[in-house]
C-alpha cells in the first residue's frame, strides 16, 4: 500500500467493471457544451492500462472513417458517466500497440470464450 | 513575516479531482499536532518566534540539557525542535498544540524543506547550462561547461563562476503554493504542486510571505 492511498481512496470509483487490454469497451463520456451536458459514447478496444490508484489510465482505440483514433481516460475520472464491457478479448500482450500497424481483418482481436476466473 | 506556520512530514504526491473534473496534482503532508516548547518574544529574546516539537522520542535518547528543556515546558519530548519565526509570538502559550486546522483550503503557503541530494552534479544539471553540440566534430565534450573565463587578463577564474559541484541537500523554499485541503481529523494537508525534499522529509508550511495582493496577499 502506498502512503498516499489514504487520499486516493476518496477519489476512487467503485462502479468500474473489470476489464483488461483486448477487451472492447463503451466509455460514456460527459461532454459539456456551454451550460448543456450530454453523453458521448466512445467504443473501441482497450490497448493499454497504465498506472495505479487514482492515477490509473486506460487507452481505447477505434477506427473512425478509416482513421485510427486513440483516447486515453483516467479510470476513475468523474467525466466518465459509465464504462461498459462489450466483449472480452483473447490477447497475449499487455500493450496492444501492434494494432496500430494493422487494419481490416488483421486488426481483429479474438474473443475469449472462457468465463472470467 | 509569517503569521502562522506548521511542521509536517511529506508523504508523497498524487492527484485529486476538482469541481470542474480536472486533475489537480497535490502533495500530501502529514501534520501531526505540534507542541509549543518555548515562546520567544522581542522583549526577552530580541525576536518573535515559537519553538515547537512533534512526534515522539524515547526519554533515554535525550541529552540532559534537552530533558531539562522539555521538562521546564512540561511538554512530551518530540523528534526534534523547530523554530517558527512568527509575527506576534506572544499570543502562543507553552504546551499549546497546533493542528492542521491552522491552515484552510484556498490559502497560499510557502513550503520550506531540505531538497533531495543530487551528489556531484555537472553544469548542465546544476546550473541549466546548455552543453555543447552533439555533432559538428565535437569529441567527448557534449556536456562540458565551455569557457570559464578570458586569457592573460584577468589570468584567473573569477570567484563564484558557476561550475560542477555538490547539488541539492540544501534548504529550499517554494513560494505561493495553494492549500487544496486541510484535514485536522486525518492530520493531513494537501498542497497543490510539488514540495521540496524526499518522502518522509520534514516540511515547514507557513502562510505565504510574498503572495501577490490579487491572491489574498497582504499589502506590505
Amino acid at each position: 500500500m502506498n502512503p498516499t492511498d489514504i487520499i486516493d481512496r476518496d477519489s476512487l470509483r467503485d462502479d468500474i467493471p473489470e476489464f483488461r487490454p483486448g477487451d472492447t469497451v463503451k466509455v460514456h463520456v460527459r461532454v459539456v457544451e456551454g451550460n448543456r451536458e450530454r453523453i458521448q459514447v466512445f467504443q473501441g478496444a482497450v490497448v493499454r492500462r497504465q498506472g495505479t490508484g487514482a492515477r490509473e489510465t486506460f487507452t481505447v482505440r477505434k477506427v473512425s472513417f478509416g482513421v485510427g483514433v486513440e483516447r486515453t481516460f483516467p479510470v476513475h475520472s468523474p467525466i466518465i458517466a459509465k464504462t461498459e464491457v462489450v466483449s472480452y478479448g483473447d490477447v497475449r500482450r499487455a500493450k496492444l500497440y501492434y494494432l496500430r500497424d494493422r487494419h481490416g481483418k488483421a486488426a481483429k482481436i479474438k474473443e475469449r470464450r472462457t468465463a472470467r476466473a | 513575516m509569517a503569521t502562522k506556520a506548521i511542521v509536517g512530514e511529506k508523504v508523497g504526491m498524487t492527484q485529486i479531482w476538482d469541481e470542474e473534473h480536472r486533475a489537480i496534482p497535490v502533495t500530501v503532508v502529514r501534520v501531526a499536532p505540534v507542541r509549543v516548547v518555548q515562546v520567544k518574544t522581542v522583549e526577552h529574546e530580541g525576536y518573535d518566534a515559537v519553538q515547537v516539537t512533534f512526534g515522539h522520542r524515547r526519554p533515554a535518547a535525550l541529552t540532559q540539557p534537552e530533558r531539562g528543556h522539555f521538562a521546564k515546558a512540561g511538554v512530551e519530548p518530540g523528534r526534534r525542535l523547530v523554530e517558527l519565526r512568527l509575527e506576534d509570538a506572544g499570543r502562543f502559550e507553552v504546551g499549546q498544540e497546533l493542528t492542521a486546522d491552522v491552515l484552510a483550503a484556498g490559502e497560499l503557503v510557502d513550503a520550506i524543506a531540505v531538497s533531495k541530494g543530487k551528489g556531484f552534479a555537472g553544469g548542465m544539471k546544476r546550473h541549466n547550462f546548455k552543453g555543447q553540440g552533439a555533432s559538428h566534430g565535437n569529441h567527448k565534450k557534449h556536456r562540458a561547461p565551455g569557457s570559464v573565463g578570458a586569457c592573460a587578463t584577468p589570468a584567473r577564474v573569477f570567484k563564484g563562476t558557476r561550475m560542477a559541484g555538490r547539488m541539492g541537500g540544501e534548504q529550499v523554499t517554494t513560494l505561493n503554493l495553494e492549500v487544496v485541503q486541510a484535514d485536522p481529523e486525518r492530520q493531513l494537508v494537501l498542497v497543490k504542486g510539488a514540495v521540496p525534499g524526499p518522502r518522509g522529509g520534514m516540511v515547514v508550511l507557513r502562510d505565504a510571505v510574498k503572495a501577490p495582493a490579487a491572491k489574498g496577499g497582504r499589502a506590505s
